[in-house]
C-alpha cells in the first residue's frame, strides 16, 4: 500500500550488470518505499530474475554501472549474508535442496543469526519449535516438514511455502520473491499469497518478480513494472498487469515502438 | 620387487598362529589348515595388482605385528562410553579376544526361541550343523591373502543365528576394541538369518589408544528366504592403524540386506564388500561414507553380483576428503545372463576439501542380461556455489555455510543408520570434523 509518510528503502539508479561478459541489466531505475508492493513482470530473458539475484548479491553477476542505495547505505558494500542480515530477503525460484540438514536446524540457524544481528536473544530448540509451528500454521504446512531435510523431495508448492516460512521468520524489510508463483497449483497459490499478504505491513516492502498475472489476483501490487531486454519499459498501477494478460508482452513492445515513432 | 620384505612380513603376520589350540569344531580346524596353505602361496598385494592399484599397503610390512595372548583387563567403566542405549545385547572383543564379562546375553525369550548371540568358540552342539554349512563358505580365500590370514587365526568370533520367523527387535552390538600397539587381531563374524527372520547388527571397531596395530576382519552374512538384515558397520580405529575388512553377503529369495558402512579411522583402510543376490526378488542397499583427513587412506571395493531375476540393489557411497587424504572407490555391479529385470543404482559422490585431497573412483558395470535397469554415476567436486549462495542469502556467513554443507554431505549417509543413539553420536563426529577453525 502507498503511504504518505513512507520512507525510501531502496533506490536503484542506472543499474547495469553482466554475466560472462554479456549485458543483462542495461540501466534500471526503481525506487521502493516502505509499505509498497511492486510487481516486476516480463518475458523469459528480460532480466527480471537477474535483477532479483543482483540485489541479493549473487556472485555470478558483475555490476558494471549504476548505484543501489539501501536505507542510506551502498548495497554493493555489503556481502550477500550482510544484506540478508540487514533485511533483504530473496525467495528463490528454485530453492536449493540440502539433504542431510534438518529443516528445523536450518531455520533456527538462520533465525538466530538474525536475532544476534538485532541484539535479540537466540532461541533454544524448544522455544524455536513453538515459534516455527505457529508460523507454519499461517502457511498450512505440515509440521513433518521440520524433521525432513531442507527442501529434499519437497514438491514445488512445498518448497515455495518453505521459502515464505523463512521470510516470515526473518521478517525482512524488503522481500524479493522470484517467480514464487511458478509451479504452484491454485490452492498453494492462494495459501502462499495469503502468507505474503499477512507479512506485508507499512514498514516493509515486497517485490514480486513474475511472468504471469495470476498471482496478482491474490497479492495486489501498488506498482507494476514491465521489463524488456534489461530495462524497465513501462510502469503503471495494478491494471497494467491485466492489460498485459489480455494483450501479451508484444503489446508493450508495440506501444514502445509506436511511442518512439511518434 | 621386495620379495624379501613380503615374506618377512607374512611370517610376522602368521606369528603366533601355530600356538593356537585346536578348535573343538572340525570345520574350524579344516578351514585353518587350508587358510595357512593359502597364506603361504599368496603374496601381499602391491600396486601392480589391479585390485590394489591405488592402495599401497607396503607400510604394513615395516612393522612387526603379533596377536595378543591375553586380553587387557578392562572394566565396564573403561569402555562403557562405546555402548549403545538401544543395543541391550552386546558381544565385546578386546584386541580380538572375546570378553564375556563386558558382553551381555540376548534376552531370555529370544534365547528360548533359539536366537544365538555368542562367541563362535562357545557355540553349542545344536548350532554345529548351521556353522558347518556356513562358516567359511561365503568367503573366497583364493587371491585374498587377508581373508586367508583371518581364517588362519579362526578361533573366537561373533556368532549370530536368528531362527525362522523370529524378529529380534533390539540391535545387536558387536564391539571390537583395540587397546595395544603392534598387535594383530582377526575378528570374525558369522550371521545366519533363517527364513523370514529379522535382525539389526552393528559391527563397531573402536580404539582406546591412538596406536599402530592391524585389524583384519572377515564377516559372513547368510540371509535365507525373506530374511531381513540391517547391517551397520563403523570403522573408527586409531588413525595410525591398519584396517582390512572382508564382508560377504549371500541373499536368498526375497531377502533384504540394508547396510551402512562408515569409515572415520585408520591410517590405511580397505573394505571389500561382496554381495551375491542369489535368489529371485532379493534386495540390497549398500551405502557408505568415508570421512578422512591428514594422510589417511580409505579404500572401498564393493561387488554386487546379480545372479537371479527381479533383484534390486542400491548403493550410495560418499567420501569427504580433507588435507592430503586419499579415498578409493571401486564399485562393481555384475548382472548375470539370468538376472533379467534387475534394478540397480550406484552413485559415488566425493567432496574434496583441499587441493591435495585425492579420490580414485571406478564404477564398473558388467551387464550380461538385456532387460535391466542400471544407473550409475560418480561426481567429484567442491561445494556447490548455488548452495552456498542460498545459505548466505539467509544470513549465514561463508564459513558457516560451507561447514553446514560439508556436514550435510556426510549426514545424508549417517541419517540412514536405523539406530538413533548411534546416529546422533556419529552426527556429532561428522559435525566436529567438518567445522573449520
Amino acid at each position: 500500500m502507498i503511504y504518505q509518510d513512507s520512507k525510501t528503502l531502496l533506490k536503484i539508479r542506472g543499474l547495469c550488470a553482466t554475466v560472462n561478459n554479456s549485458e543483462i541489466l542495461k540501466g534500471i531505475d526503481l525506487t521502493i518505499k516502505s509499505g509498497e508492493i511492486h510487481a516486476i513482470m516480463g518475458t523469459n530473458g528480460s532480466g527480471k530474475s537477474t535483477l532479483a539475484k543482483v540485489l541479493a548479491g549473487h556472485t555470478s553477476y558483475e555490476i558494471t554501472g549504476g548505484t543501489v542505495d539501501f536505507e542510506g547505505k551502498n548495497l554493493f558494500d555489503l556481502a550477500p549474508e550482510e544484506r540478508a542480515r540487514a533485511g533483504i530477503f530473496l525467495g528463490f525460484q528454485y530453492p536449493i535442496e540440502i539433504p542431510g540438514v534438518a529443516n528445523n536446524q536450518f531455520l533456527r540457524l538462520a533465525f538466530n543469526t538474525a536475532q544476534v544481528q538485532q541484539n535479540k536473544d537466540e532461541l533454544d530448540p524448544l522455544e524455536f519449535d513453538d515459534l516455527v509451528r505457529e508460523k507454519m500454521k499461517l502457511l498450512e504446512m505440515n509440521p513433518d516438514f521440520l524433521d525432513r531435510s531442507v527442501n529434499e523431495n519437497f514438491s514445488g508448492g512445498e518448497k515455495k511455502r518453505n521459502e515464505i516460512l523463512q521470510m516470515s521468520l526473518l521478517d525482512p524489510k524488503i522481500a524479493i520473491l522470484d517467480e514464487t508463483d511458478s509451479g504452484l497449483d491454485i490452492d498453494a497459490l492462494r495459501i502462499v499469497s495469503n502468507g505474503v499478504n499477512q507479512l506485508a505491513n507499512k514498514d516493509n516492502a515486497t517485490i514480486l518478480v513474475t511472468h504471469y498475472q495470476r498471482m496478482l489476483n491474490y497479492i495486489v501490487p501498488d506498482y507494476v513494472h514491465v521489463m524488456d531486454s534489461g530495462r524497465i519499459v513501462k510502469t503503471g498501477g495494478k491494471e497494467l498487469a491485466l492489460d498485459l494478460e489480455k494483450h501479451g508482452y508484444d503489446w508493450v513492445n508495440i506501444e514502445k515502438t509506436a511511442a518512439v515513432g511518434a | 620387487m621386495s620379495v624379501g620384505a613380503d615374506s618377512k612380513s607374512l611370517k610376522n603376520l602368521l606369528q603366533g598362529q601355530s600356538q593356537l589350540s585346536a578348535s573343538p569344531l572340525d570345520r574350524v580346524n579344516q578351514l585353518r589348515t587350508n587358510a595357512v596353505n593359502q597364506v603361504n602361496i599368496l603374496n601381499l598385494p602391491t600396486k601392480h595388482d589391479e585390485d590394489w592399484r591405488f592402495t599401497d599397503i607396503s607400510p604394513l610390512t615395516k612393522i612387526s605385528f603379533q596377536p595378543v595372548r591375553e586380553a587387557s583387563p578392562l572394566k565396564n567403566s573403561d569402555v562403557e562410553h562405546f555402548y549403545l542405549t538401544e543395543a541391550v545385547t552386546r558381544l565385546v572383543f578386546i584386541d580380538g579376544i572375546y570378553a564375556p564379562h563386558l558382553s551381555t546375553q540376548i534376552a531370555e525369550p529370544f534365547k528360548k526361541s533359539g536366537v544365538v548371540v555368542s562367541s563362535l568358540a562357545a557355540a553349542s552342539s545344536e548350532n554345529l550343523a548351521a556353522i558347518e554349512s556356513h562358516l567359511g563358505y561365503h568367503t573366497e580365500l583364493q587371491d585374498n591373502i587377508f581373508a586367508a590370514l583371518n581364517t588362519s587365526f579362526l578361533h573366537e568370533g561373533a556368532l549370530i543365528i536368528v531362527p525362522r520367523n523370529i524378529s529380534v527387535e533390539t540391535p545387536i552390538h558387536l564391539l571390537f576394541i583395540a587397546t595395544q600397539k603392534e598387535v594383530s587381531s582377526h575378528p570374525r563374524c558369522l550371521l545366519i538369518a533363517e527364513p523370514n527372520s529379522r535382525v539389526t547388527v552393528i559391527e563397531d571397531y573402536v580404539t582406546l589408544r591412538e596406536e599402530t596395530y592391524i585389524t583384519n576382519t572377515v564377516a559372513e552374512f547368510a540371509l535365507a528366504d525373506s530374511a531381513h538384515v540391517d547391517h551397520v558397520r563403523i570403522q573408527r580405529d586409531s588413525k595410525e592403524a591398519f584396517h582390512i575388512a572382508n564382508c560377504s553377503v549371500s541373499l536368498a529369495q526375497k531377502s533384504n540386506y540394508q547396510s551402512v558402512s562408515i569409515a572415520f579411522g585408520a591410517r590405511i583402510s580397505r573394505y571389500n564388500l561382496n554381495v551375491l543376490l542369489k535368489g529371485e526378488g532379493a534386495e540390497c542397499t549398500a551405502d557408505g561414507l568415508a570421512l578422512i583427513s591428514n594422510r589417511q587412506l580409505a579404500d572401498t571395493h564393493a561387488c554386487i553380483d546379480h545372479i537371479k531375476p527381479h533383484c534390486t540393489s542400491h548403493q550410495l557411497h560418499k567420501c569427504i576428503i580433507d588435507d592430503a587424504a586419499h579415498a578409493v572407490f571401486n564399485g562393481k555391479i555384475i548382472v548375470r545372463p539370468d538376472a533379467q529385470l534387475t534394478n540397480s543404482t550406484q552413485s559415488n559422490r566425493n567432496l574434496l576439501l583441499t587441493s591435495k585431497a585425492r579420490i580414485d573412483t571406478k564404477p564398473q558395470l558388467e551387464i550380461f542380461a538385456d532387460d535391466v535397469k542400471c544407473a550409475h554415476g560418480a561426481t567429484i567436486g567442491q561445494l556447490d556455489n548455488e548452495e552456498i549462495f542460498y545459505l548466505k542469502s539467509r544470513g549465514l556467513s561463508e564459513v558457516t555455510a560451507r561447514d553446514l554443507l560439508t556436514y550435510a554431505f556426510g549426514a545424508e549417509v549417517i541419517e540412514r543408520i536405523p539406530v538413533a543413539s548411534l546416529k546422533l553420536r556419529l552426527e556429532q563426529v561428522v559435525h566436529k570434523q567438518t567445522q573449520r577453525d
